[in-house]
C-alpha cells in the first residue's frame, strides 16, 4: 500500500515526532508507515485521515487491483 | 504551515506507567516464586500450610503480572503490537517444538537426565528476545 504521509507531513512542516505524538504512536511507527514497511490498521488510518482533514483514499492508495 | 497541537507525553506517560507496573509485578512474581521454591527447605521445613500460602501468593502475583502484561500490550501502538505478536508466536512455537523434542530425548533414552522446565523457559525467553530484536530491526 502506498501513502502520501511523508508529503503531507512535510507540507505542514511537522516532524515525525510531532506526528507520532498527535497520533499517539511511536516515531518508529510513523517512519515504518511512511516508508511503506508497515500498513496501519483501519483505526489508525482514520486517525490520520481526521488529523490531515482528508479522506483515507486521499492519503492511502492500494497498489493492487483486486 | 499548520501548527500541530498535541499533548506530548500523554501516550508515552501511559506506556511508561504500564512498563513500571509490569516491572513491579514481574519482580513480585519472581520473588514469590523463589520463596515458594526455597522456603519449604530453608525456612519452614516443608510445613504444609506455609507452603500452600506461598504458592497461593505466587499464583496471585502471577495473575497480576498477566493482567499488567495484557494492559501493557493493549496500550502499545499497531506496530509495537505486531512486533510483540510475532515475537510471542516465535517463542511459543519454539517452546512447543523444542519442549516436546526435549521431553522425547529422555523418553527414548538419548539423554540420561530428567529434562528441566527451566531450560525450556530460558530457550523461550531467548526466542522471544530474538523476535523482539529482529522485529525492531525490520521496522527501523
Amino acid at each position: 500500500m502506498k501513502n502520501r504521509l511523508k508529503v503531507l507531513r512535510a507540507e505542514r512542516d511537522w516532524t515525525q515526532a510531532q506526528l507520532a505524538d498527535a497520533l499517539e504512536v511511536s516515531r518508529q511507527t510513523v517512519n515504518a508507515v511512511e516508508t511503506g514497511k508497515f500498513d496501519p490498521s483501519l483505526p489508525l488510518a482514520f486517525k490520520v485521515s481526521r488529523l490531515f482533514e482528508l479522506s483515507i483514499e486521499e492519503i492511502f492508495q492500494d497498489n493492487k487491483s483486486i | 504551515m499548520n501548527k500541530l497541537i498535541t499533548e506530548p507525553g500523554n501516550w508515552t506517560d501511559r506506556l511508561k506507567k504500564n512498563t513500571i507496573r509490569l516491572g513491579y509485578w514481574t519482580a513480585a512474581w519472581v520473588i514469590t516464586l523463589a520463596i515458594a521454591a526455597f522456603g519449604p527447605k530453608f525456612i519452614w521445613d516443608y510445613a504444609r500450610l506455609p507452603s500452600l500460602l506461598a504458592l497461593l501468593v505466587n499464583l496471585v502475583a502471577g495473575v497480576c503480572w498477566i493482567l499488567a502484561n495484557k494492559q501493557n500490550l493493549r496500550d502499545l501502538d499497531d506496530l509495537q503490537q505486531k512486533i510483540q505478536l510475532e515475537a510471542t508466536a516465535l517463542s511459543l512455537s519454539v517452546g512447543v517444538v523444542a519442549g516436546l523434542g526435549y521431553e522425547l530425548l529422555e523418553d527414548i533414552h538419548l539423554i540420561g537426565f530428567q529434562p528441566e522446565i527451566s531450560h525450556l523457559v530460558i530457550l523461550m525467553s531467548l526466542a522471544y528476545g530474538m523476535g523482539v530484536f529482529t522485529g525492531n530491526r525490520r521496522y527501523k
